[in-house]
């Protein structure tokens, strides 16, 4: 059977790229700590060796629209291509196309069908920066072939938390049941507080420092009861407008397993957000 | 009442760069148009499966007409939607960095919790 070599749970910062890469006048005077923290992320999945990522985000109204609106789905297909018009144009991203791992997306559709996840799918699928910022922040290379994941974490109604949390725990008993003998790393990209388009955005901090303290907490330690208890679909919106984003966080705890402390635990407060970076190894630390 | 037509003109527009100069330059020309041949529009097919109900309310209408963000976020447009829109229009005519978004952000200081429901 194929082996969970890490499990992996980030902010999605689209400024990354550009920050890291600015020269001169042009690089932000946090861009240096920022390298820094990012490239010891890095390591975390480089020493896991991994030879295959399923990716965990959702889609920002790209290709996921109003007129048809999944609330979770995988990817099927053997090429995705990424990054939109509009990312380029706001963010400075660069277009990509990364390899897809079809058997273990059949696998996942099928266990998860089974197991009482009515999961839609792609067979043509063009993957956005929830997806790309942890390409370009853990393997730039973006050498290894992917399965991605999109929750809808942004086009009410939404799922509840607690099937967030659920279906994470379902995605590492079918990944770890896949027919494979190949290394398979966990990756999911959520928020913590955030507000956009809304009176509180892009201020000095995440827009609720406070959440950010116990949310962060409630991941670096696996506090899930904890973390059910407090979250709710309603309560997510005094946060920030976009901290829904929160719940891929969720469940990414429910991939880490209840209880499971994380291995490497880092954040950064920045202007507008708070990021924060999550690895376990599920089998120990690699050697 | 139409927060889904309001949003699908935002993500159509947003998404094509020559609608994104053509709403900055000429609002009431490009809203008029759009909602003639694209508010009916079923995205993934061809036009004889067009829908036939699509239309704004006065007051969508008007409120992208005036590009008035603030009027937007009140009638319950996706936020994400109308800030990236905005983003795009506008943000070249400032100077500082984020000195747009913030003032955007300020100029929404009179809402408090909760804020206008986005459900479609």
């Amino acid at each position: 059977m194929a082996s969970i070599v890490a499990v992996i749970a980030s902010t999605h910062h689209p400024f990354y790229y550009r920050a890291s890469t600015s020269t001169g006048e042009d690089r932000p005077p946090f861009a240096d700590e920022w390298t820094r923290k990012i490239l010891a992320f890095r390591e975390t999945l480089t020493r896991a060796n991994p030879d295959v990522l399923v990716m965990v985000g959702s889609d920002h109204f790209h290709q996921l629209w109003l007129d048809n609106m999944p609330q979770f789905l995988v990817g099927k297909a053997p090429f995705y291509d990424a990054n939109w018009y509009n990312e380029e144009r706001e963010f400075g991203l660069p277009r990509m196309t990364l390899r897809g791992q079809e058997d273990l997306s059949g696998h996942i559709l099928r266990s998860g069908l089974d197991a009482g996840f009515d999961l839609a799918f792609s067979n043509e699928l063009r993957i956005d920066h929830s997806i790309t910022c942890p390409i370009i922040t853990l393997r730039p290379e973006g050498d290894l072939p992917i399965v991605p994941i999109y929750t809808n974490i942004f086009a009410p109604p939404l799922p509840q938390p607690k099937r967030f949390v659920q279906l994470g725990e379902t995605i590492r008993e079918i990944v770890a049941s896949w027919p494979s003998d190949l290394r398979v790393a966990i990756i999911g990209t959520g928020h913590l507080s955030l507000e956009l388009g809304g009176p509180r955005q892009f201020g000095p901090h995440g827009p609720d420092p406070e959440f950010d303290q116990r949310a962060v907490e409630w991941i670096a330690t696996g506090d899930l009861d904890n973390c059910l208890r407090e979250v709710t679909l309603d309560s997510l919106h005094a946060p920030g407008n976009a901290t829904h984003g929160f719940m891929d966080f969720m469940l990414m705890m429910g991939v880490a397993g209840a209880g499971r402390k994380a291995d490497h635990v880092d954040t950064l407060d920045l202007f507008h957000t708070m990021e924060a970076y999550f690895t376990w190894y599920p089998n120990g630390e690699p050697a | 009442m139409s927060k889904y037509l309001l949003d699908k003109f935002l993500y159509t527009v947003d998404r094509d760069p020559e609608l994104v100069e053509r709403y900055r330059a000429e609002p009431r020309e490009t809203v008029e148009w759009w909602e003639s041949t694209m508010a009916n529009s079923l995205l993934n097919s061809v036009g004889a499966e067009d829908s036939t109900w699509q239309s704004f309310a006065p007051a969508e209408r008007e409120a992208l007409v005036a590009q008035d963000h603030v009027k937007l976020f009140e009638l319950g447009a996706h936020p994400f939607l109308t800030l990236t829109l905005f983003i795009a229009m506008f943000e070249r005519d400032n100077k500082e960095p984020l000195e747009y978004q913030k003032a955007y952000g300020a100029r929404l200081a009179h809402f408090s919790l909760p804020y206008p429901d986005i459900t479609t």
